[in-house]
């Protein structure tokens, strides 16, 4: 039977026509219509949508309405109750940090704080970054479940104390003397006076009120913090490795470092490309609560770091506005780092981390 | 050849258990000292002479610890944080990651991002800190005046932690879930039934996180707790390390005291460290799965 030309044709009720093209109804359909499915699906699901929207207001209320708060960066005055009923002033903060415009003392401050914040993060990359891998490899080589047990617990348990509890242990390890007490150099100061690396004056002196002990005393108890804790991923990367990797090496001839060389790196390569890519991208997320709690205003040359700097000025002093555009510029360049690493590491290896 | 083989890998055997015995003494040394150190006498901590055993033992450090109200208040005070902080963060968490782990949930990707942009950028301290007070002022308003309350409910909430529980809830497979849906499951049961059990040690691991950072929290609660009563025992920690770090206060201390002040720093250290080492060899197999797990893909 012959077939009309209107039975590929629509017709269309409320106008009365065919409809050319069926295709471009339907999606003309969906778009005039979208917000109404919309609700249909929210109304259909709401249990869902119930139970995701405390946690959303917890985020809104605490994380995304601070950032409102940052509007103070531009404002003239620092009295303000609300960021609305303000002046505001342009880039006026932004150029006394940066430039020194109106207040040299505090931009010296800032920029110090800044290069002490990537420094901090440089050299625990340096120094921090390479001793979980070795420690994974050293656990590799423990045969013995209950032996590597023990090892483990004992390594990883420093992760767990507070902050507040590993300062206090850095402070009185390596306290002052001071004549009114009678007290001596805590017990570390005094070992590395005995091993003459430390002047019986310097060790008197209190090496946290010296300047050119800060960073080695932060990147050390930072080692012995954290350092087990972060071998468990390589270690896992490790056990993954088939032994027959190893025999075979072996029936080639290889000696362990060989079998490091050729068997072990290739395999945890990956896992070690994108720690380092995730610690270069948070080189400017440094905590501030350790900082805070070790640091005093002798070591500030090399202790204060952005948020310390932050910290200082605006919440125990009364620069808001200047404080937060610091600590702003800070957290965007930092942001920037870990989009950019972020993007490298899903470009190098598929594996992306957000 | 053989013989070459065994020799490097004897060498190589050696060296490890040398260092890793090293690096996990040097872990534990610390505490050890601690412990020495709050029960020696006041000459010994005074000169710093303790290297490793106690020396003129005595507990009088412990003793005062233990009779001073202020400490088991501060104590109280944390473990109401830790059980609260820790409910609170872990009910918002498993619903919000088990809507996040739907695949039929509409704005699913901005949800995410929503989430994942508070790990890129925060405002920073200052900002978060008018907002802290704002929501005191919001709390007072509302009849709230235990500051216990603000840091239970405004603070925490970590990002990660949230997207760890997702990821399992993910891994989750659906048929399970069609079938007690098919046996006629509410919301609420699959969720109960069917996902906790099934993500039990991601959960656990979850948790941890949450309750060691409630116990250990400090910055926070100092700035924004006004009554001493209230104060946790990090922040009470820390004000007695700083009032006894003044030589000036502690020059006639040996008169009144066996022990030296700073004896009572490291016992303080050890009864706030005790509730984690007993829970500590429980949850430990579960670390390194959650870690594992911690492969964040979106």
């Amino acid at each position: 039977m012959e077939k009309l030309a209107t039975d590929f044709l629509i017709f269309d009720e409320e106008s009365g026509t065919y409809i050319e093209d069926p295709e471009q109804a339907v999606r003309d359909d969906v778009e005039k219509h979208y917000w109404r499915n919309v609700i249909r699906t929210v109304i259909k699901d709401w249990r869902l949508y119930v139970m995701l929207l405390p946690m959303l207001l917890v985020f809104l209320l605490w994380r995304y309405f601070p950032m409102y708060e940052l509007l103070g960066c531009f404002k003239l005055t620092e009295d303000a109750k609300t960021v609305a009923d303000q002046y505001y002033s342009g880039f006026s903060y932004f150029k006394t940090l940066l430039v020194g415009e109106g207040n040299t003392e505090l931009s010296m401050q800032f920029w110090r704080a800044f290069r002490n914040t990537f420094l901090l993060s440089f050299y625990g990359l340096v120094f921090g970054f390479p001793m979980p891998i070795i420690i994974a490899l050293f656990f590799n080589e423990i045969r013995s479940n209950i032996a590597r047990s023990i090892y483990q617990v004992l390594t990883y348990l420093p992760k767990f104390m507070s902050t507040v509890v590993m300062t206090s242990l850095v402070m009185m390890l390596v306290k002052q003397g001071s004549d009114t007490s009678g007290m001596q150099p805590g017990v570390i100061s005094q070992m590395l006076t005995e091993l003459g690396m430390l002047s019986p004056k310097t060790a008197y002196a209190g090496m946290l009120n010296n300047p050119t002990f800060f960073r080695a005393i932060y990147q050390i108890s930072g080692i012995w913090e954290s350092a087990g804790y972060d071998s468990i991923v390589f270690f896992a990367a490790i056990i993954a490795i088939s032994p027959t990797s190893y025999e075979a090496a072996q029936i080639d001839g290889a000696g362990k470092l060989a079998q490091m060389r050729y068997v072990v790196l290739p395999s945890i390569l990956s896992t070690i490309v994108i720690m380092l890519i995730t610690r270069i991208g948070s080189l400017l997320h440094i905590g501030y609560e350790k900082v805070l709690l070790l640091y005093n205003p002798n070591t500030y040359v090399t202790a204060d770091v952005v948020s310390t700097f932050a910290q200082r000025n605006g919440i125990a002093g009364s620069l808001k506005g200047l404080a937060s555009a610091a600590e702003m510029m800070n957290n965007i360049i930092g942001m920037l780092l870990v989009i950019g690493a972020n993007t490298i590491s899903r470009k190098a290896s598929d594996v992306s981390l957000y | 050849m053989r013989r070459k083989l065994e020799l490097s890998e004897l060498i190589f055997k050696l060296i490890s258990y040398l260092l890793l015995t090293m690096f996990a003494v040097g872990c534990l040394y610390p505490f050890v000292y601690t412990i020495s150190s709050a029960i020696s006498g006041y000459a010994e901590v005074r000169d710093s002479t303790i290297v490793l055993f106690p020396k003129n033992t005595q507990f009088d450090a412990f003793k005062d610890v233990f009779n001073d109200n202020v400490f088991w208040n501060a104590y109280t005070n944390t473990l109401f944080l830790t059980f609260y902080g820790t409910l609170w963060e872990m009910l918002l968490s498993i619903f919000g990651a088990y809507a996040l782990s739907k695949k039929r949930l509409l704005f699913r990707k901005t949800f995410n991002f929503f989430l994942v942009f508070t790990m890129w950028f925060s405002a920073g301290l200052v900002p978060q800190y008018l907002n802290y007070l704002a929501t005191k002022r919001a709390f007072q308003g509302v009849g709230i005046y235990d500051d216990k309350w603000l840091v239970v409910i405004a603070m925490g909430m970590q990002a990660m932690n949230i997207i760890l529980l997702r990821n399992a809830f993910e891994g989750v497979p659906s048929e399970i879930e069609e079938a007690a849906i098919v046996d006629g499951a509410t919301e609420m049961q699959v969720l109960w039934r069917v996902y906790l059990p099934m993500s039990k040690s991601i959960l656990a691991t979850v948790a941890l996180f949450f309750g060691i950072s409630r116990w250990n929290g400090y910055f926070w609660a100092r700035q924004m707790i006004s009554s001493t009563n209230e104060q946790p025992l990090q922040v009470y920690m820390r004000l007695r390390l700083e009032e006894y770090s003044d030589p000036e206060l502690t020059t006639n201390w040996q008169l009144s005291h066996t022990y030296a002040p700073d004896s009572v720093i490291y016992a303080l250290i050890i009864c706030s460290i005790i509730p984690i080492l007993v829970i500590y060899p429980f949850i430990q197999k579960y670390f390194a799965k959650g870690v594992n797990v911690g492969g964040v893909k979106e």
